[in-house]
């Protein structure tokens, strides 16, 4: 058996008539941390629900830390750490006794688990709000502890959906940092975002979803090279004086891309894309220069809804 | 896979039995905190039923020879007093298996982090059945407690009433408990049952006055009524006129509705918590 602890083929996911997942191939390694981007319904939580053993696959091979979630779902789930898209923490108790509760349903001792959360929430760095109910807690709080209880039963595997959505600049740069310290504790993630600078700094590897479908796999910096080009130029135009600029400036840069806000010129040279354009006649409100991010492999890959 | 220290396969974490007691558990940790709230209110409601009808109009009934002669010449309080403990054990299964469930699925989503560990659906379905029971349990024992001193009870057979009174109370909770898991609308028909099922159930299955007292045709109608069946059971059993054949029926009726409703409710929680 090969090293993976998940490993996918041809997986598909239908509710009813509307196939979410449309047959997909992945490995996930021990010890990486694995990304899923994808647009909005691109079926990334649903691709990680069937991970999570909470929804039974429709088609094709699925296996999770060498079982199949089908038959051994219970055993798979007691090794998860699971972060899903909406946080579902009881809000009438306590913040530490959600942790306790939770850790109880993974069948941990007492003592272990009152031990567990305080740990967890200084990890967190909630312990002073370890007596108040949930209900009070701020957003972004909440989904640092629906984090911190997905530690509780010190899990192989951890699956995060959008995990620092509704999170400030602090508590991002915080999850980071203790998502790093987990993989270096030999901890295996997949995560979700549409950050893709979270993307960029996290994910060993990551593929883009569109449409149910993988439509690229790789690095952060493998993607970047194969489907971006060293340099971007952004210009900023006037609204109504952009028709046909694209036209005008195709040759400019091997590619173009039209936001609703902004053209992005891939160019490889960004001063030499920017002089050119000068010649042509354009008077951008704005430029601006600056290198090819994840973000540009993703417009290019699903960039489909840019164009109206 | 042994290079992650992965262990055996199907050792898992939890039995069955176990994962129940932790859904248990978990529900047992908030009623710890909210119990006193909870069970006075529960309690409140049928003793003030039992203050005026028992007490009150009671006085008036026991003098009228008629009337000691339906009621096969048990006093009226000692002949409301059980009756009420079921239609109490009804009302609160009504309660505890209608909004909390519907909000665990919709508002607050925790039915979806249960199952994301080890607990499965139709564990989950257990052990929150077994929530409800007990606390119909702890409101029914207060129940009994509180109106003992008051000559309301002639004697143990409350204790089995006292047990009538939550499978009663468990028979209505689990089919209700499969409608909330289905409902997935915002405007939920709990109010309407309260109103429109729970309501006419109590006024008709036997509680003030015996079914023997209504016209034939309504009185076929009772006897699909839970409670009546739950009623026939816990004042048998508390004034020691239970008979076998009669009990056996009543019993069989309720622990197929309860049969029923636990199906219906593993089918439901598991259609929409693994779809
Ligand atoms: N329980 C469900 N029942 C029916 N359809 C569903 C269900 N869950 C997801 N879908 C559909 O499957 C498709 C993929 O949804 P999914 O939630 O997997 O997307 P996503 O990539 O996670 O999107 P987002 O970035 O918005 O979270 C969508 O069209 C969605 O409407
Ligand atoms: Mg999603």
């Amino acid at each position: 058996m090969s090293d993976s602890l998940v490993q996918a083929r041809g997986l598909r996911k239908w509710f009813g008539a509307l196939e979410a997942v449309h047959g997909i191939d992945f490995d996930v390694q021990a010890g990486e941390v694995f990304g899923f981007l994808g647009p909005n319904g691109a079926g990334k939580s649903s691709t990680m629900r069937m991970i999570g053993c909470v929804s039974p696959r429709s088609a094709g091979e699925l296996q999770v830390l060498g079982m199949d979630p089908d038959t051994d779902g219970p055993w798979i789930r007691s090794r998860l750490g699971v972060v899903p898209q909406q946080d579902n923490l009881d809000l009438e108790l306590s913040v530490q006794d959600n942790l306790h509760v939770y850790g109880r349903y993974f069948g941990i001792s007492r003592a272990a688990v009152r031990a567990k959360a305080v740990e967890l929430l200084d990890f967190v760095q909630l312990t002073d709000r370890a007596a108040d109910p949930v209900e009070q807690l701020s957003g972004g709080m909440k989904r640092r502890l629906t984090i911190a209880r997905s530690l509780v039963n010190e899990p192989e595997l951890m699956l995060l959906d959008e995990p620092t959505t509704g999170l400030d600049p602090q508590a991002r740069h915080l999850l980071w940092d203790r998502l790093f310290q987990l993989k270096q504790q030999g901890v295996t993630l997949i995560i979700t975002t549409h950050y893709m600078d979270e993307a960029e700094q996290l994910c060993d590897r990551l593929v883009v979803m569109d449409g149910g479908l993988i439509v690229a796999e790789g690095s952060p910096r493998e993607l970047i090279a194969r489907y971006a080009t060293r340099e971007v130029l952004e210009l900023r135009l006037r609204p109504g004086a952009r028709n046909g600029w694209d036209e005008t400036l195709k040759d400019v840069a091997d590619r173009v891309e039209e936001l609703p806000d902004r053209l992005l010129l891939y160019a490889s040279d960004g001063e030499a894309a920017l002089a050119a354009a000068h010649q042509r006649g354009v008077q951008p409100v704005s430029s601006l220069i600056r290198r090819s991010t994840l973000e540009d492999v993703f417009l290019r890959l699903t960039g489909r809804s840019l164009v109206d | 896979m042994t290079a992650h220290g992965i262990a055996e396969p199907g050792s898992r974490a939890l039995s069955g039995w176990q994962a129940m007691l932790r859904v248990v558990e978990g529900l047992w940790i908030w009623y710890r905190r909210n119990w006193r709230a909870t069970a006075v209110s529960n309690v409140a409601q049928p003793l003030l039923y039992l203050a005026a009808f028992g007490v009150g109009f009671g006085g008036l009934i026991d003098a009228s020879p008629h009337a000691a002669q339906a009621t096969g010449g048990v006093p009226y309080l000692l002949y409301l007093a059980p009756a009420l403990l079921t239609v109490s054990a009804v009302q609160n299964a009504t309660f505890e298996s209608t909004y909390p469930i519907f909000s665990a699925f919709r508002s607050q989503r925790t039915y979806w982090g249960i199952t994301a560990t080890p607990i499965t659906p139709a564990q989950l379905v257990t052990g929150q059945l077994v929530g409800i029971a007990l606390r119909l349990t702890v409101s029914a024992t207060a129940y009994v407690l509180v109106i003992a001193p008051f000559g309301a009870i002639r004697g143990p057979g409350v204790l089995a009433a006292l047990v009538f009174a939550v499978l009663c109370g468990m028979a209505f909770s689990a089919p209700l408990m499969a409608l909330a898991a289905a409902w997935k609308k915002g405007r939920t028909p709990f109010a309407a049952i309260s109103r429109f099922v729970v309501l006419p159930m109590v006024l008709f299955s036997g509680t003030f006055f015996p079914v023997s007292q209504l016209p034939r045709a309504v009185q076929a109608l009772v006897r699909i009524s839970p409670l009546w069946h739950g009623t026939e059971l816990a004042r048998g059993a508390a004034l020691g006129t239970l008979r076998l054949w009669p009990a056996a029926g009543h019993l069989a009726y309720l622990t197929a509705l309860l049969a029923v409703g636990v199906l219906l409710s593993r089918w439901r929680f598991r259609v929409r918590l693994t779809p």
